[in-house]
């Protein structure tokens, strides 16, 4: 699958631009500022519906314009696929497909599949569990859209037990009337563990399916210096190793929901189920976090991108890959090593603020970005 | 701003669900350019529907009388009743003309984050009339979302003590679509309560 042509209208910087890029990798080039990553950043809109950069979409629609529109006409299996999205930040988007409207936005997710490496993904290694949840449900709806549902479901549940135990909680503070709403907690109980242990088992299958194209592209980066290891954490589980089965998952959420009961209505909000979850990154025997250097860190969220993307390649499609700003961050051995393994991609979008950071062996489109402007050197 | 009685007009009418200032503003001056009997009429009715119309003391439906149409029909039985969150729901079944049960309306369904629980809802009457002993089987036809769910299960759990059969509307694919127009929420939850043919 590859992006052939992006023409994009009031989006960032970008009043009007019209772009043809090539298969294979293409790279742009250009000073800080200038609008590289505001590019590559559509194309991942395109393909997932939220920014790899800002959580709103207000940042994403130019100065003084209402709305913007990303464009692209997307190459796959010899067809040709046009993808039309207007992003207006406090409506809701509207999509068009080959020209029809879809009833929903969201219905173009997925048409076209990218696989975004950014600097931000420094965090997946060093940041909050939150960032690595995220990481694991993005890909997990990527893989099986159903799982968009289950996780909309699941966290309802949670805002809705959550409101319960609060109220308590209050009642019980102010002496007012607090353990009467309880009762329906079991009611909530039950379906958090039906909704938990859904999205639970699609974590856990997927984490095992994702491990070893981590490893590969680890191994890839590094030069085989060190062993990166994936584990799923779950406080509420008592260290015992947690498997894929759905119903046996819905039982231990459960006894989990249940011994949890006195601590979660003392302090009135749901400490038990994959909301609070986390995956452990090692590196050989140490955590990465806080044990992994700058270089390891880097690299490991890199191998956890370049992971997803063979794993869809493998299973379904392969991504438009989206390296942004990430060769400067490297060495001169990594960059080489990141350079060989990506050149077989369908399409490799880098963006780069010298042109002398990425490898020669990077052959393909080269494209100067100055002033508002896209020029094809290459 | 408008001034006096037409800008009271249009505030009344943007108070009304799904109708925004444009809308409130288009039909104040719709009203406003109409014939006077029309508008005497549509404020006839207004006082009427509030005067008359009450609900029914057994099922919770709307009602003219003391009891709605449904729960004074001879021809219908007790065996069977469905339990719906809103009136406007029995209308969307009655469509169907397969279910010649009667009713119960909860009012709306558990839902922590709007403050409905359970002692918000028409529940205790379901017990009651459920004791006095005619029904054999409940439906369950609450909606399909998480607050509908858990509203299911707690009646499910409620109700299986007393030894009568609880069952829920299947949730799957519209009929006379597409297979690759359903979304993929509803198409996994049909895939989920798929069924043996035979």
């Amino acid at each position: 699958m590859h992006v052939r042509r992006l023409q994009l209208t009031d989006f960032r910087s970008w009043s009007q631009v019209d772009v043809t890029f090539p298969e294979g990798p293409s790279v742009l080039v250009g000073p800080n500022g200038h609008g590289k990553t505001n590019l590559v950043e559509s194309v991942g809109y395109l393909a997932t519906g939220a920014s790899h950069r800002v959580a709103g979409d207000a940042p994403l629609v130019r100065h003084g314009a209402e709305s913007a529109v990303i464009r692209a006409a997307i190459g796959h299996e010899g067809r040709e696929l046009r993808a039309d999205l207007t992003i207006q930040p406090g409506k809701s988007n509207r999509a068009r497909l080959n020209r029809s409207p879809l009833p929903r936005a969201r219905d173009l997710i997925g048409v076209l599949k990218a696989v975004v490496f950014a600097p931000e993904d420094l965090s997946l290694v060093r940041g909050e569990p939150e960032q690595r949840r995220r990481m694991l449900d993005e890909l997990l709806i990527a893989r099986h859209p159903r799982f968009a549902g289950v996780r909309a479901d699941y966290e309802r549940v949670v805002r809705q037990r959550n409101t319960l135990l609060r109220t308590a909680y209050l009642a019980r503070k102010t002496g007012g009337r607090g353990n009467t709403d309880l009762h329906t907690l079991d009611i909530w109980d039950r379906h958090l563990a039906q909704h938990g242990a859904d999205l639970l088992a699609g974590r856990l299958a997927l984490l095992e399916s994702l491990s070893p194209y981590v490893v590969k592209a680890y191994d890839a980066v590094s030069a085989g210096r060190g062993r990166p290891q994936m584990t799923y954490q779950a406080a509420w589980a008592d260290a015992e190793p947690l498997s894929p089965d759905r119903d046996l998952l819905t039982a231990r959420l459960a006894a989990a929901l249940a011994a949890a009961r006195a601590r979660e209505t003392e302090r009135g909000t749901t400490l038990v189920g994959p909301h609070r979850d986390d995956l452990l990154l090692r590196l050989g025997d140490l955590p990465a976090k806080g044990y992994a250097s700058h270089g390891e860190s880097w690299s490991y969220a890199l191998a956890l991108r370049l992971g997803a993307a063979e794993l869809l390649r493998a299973e379904a499609v392969s991504p438009v890959l989206i390296l942004d700003d990430v060769f400067a961050e490297l060495d001169t051995d990594r960059r080489e090593r990141l350079a060989a393994m990506v050149t077989h991609a369908p399409q490799v979008l880098v963006t780069c603020a010298v042109a002398e950071d990425v490898p020669a062996a990077m052959t393909g489109g080269r494209f100067d970005i100055c002033d508002g402007e896209v020029n094809r050197v290459v | 701003m408008y001034e006096g009685a037409l800008a009271d007009l249009v505030d009344e009418l943007g108070r009304l669900p799904g109708i925004g200032p444009k809308s409130a503003q288009r039909i104040a001056f719709h009203v406003l350019g109409s014939d006077k009997a029309d508008v005497d009429r549509l404020a006839d009715v207004l006082r009427t529907v509030k005067e008359q119309v009450r609900f029914c003391t057994v099922c919770g439906n709307v009602a003219t009388e003391e009891q709605c149409r449904i729960c004074r029909d001879p021809r219908r039985g007790d065996e069977l009743i469905c339990v719906v969150e809103e009136p406007k729901d029995i209308i969307a079944v009655e469509r169907t003309g397969e279910f010649r049960g009667r009713y119960h309306v909860l009012g709306g369904a558990i839902n922590p984050l709007d403050g409905v629980g359970p002692d918000d809802l028409r529940i205790r009457e379901l017990m009651m009339r459920l004791q006095a002993g005619a029904t054999k089987e409940v439906i369950i036809a609450t909606d399909p979302n998480t607050e509908g769910e858990a509203t299911a299960t707690y009646l499910a759990l409620m109700i299986g003590p007393m030894g009568l059969a609880v069952s829920r509307l299947a949730s799957g694919l519209p009929v006379g679509g597409d297979l690759e127009y359903a979304d993929e929420v509803t198409l996994g939850r049909a895939f989920e309560g798929r069924r043996l043919i035979q």
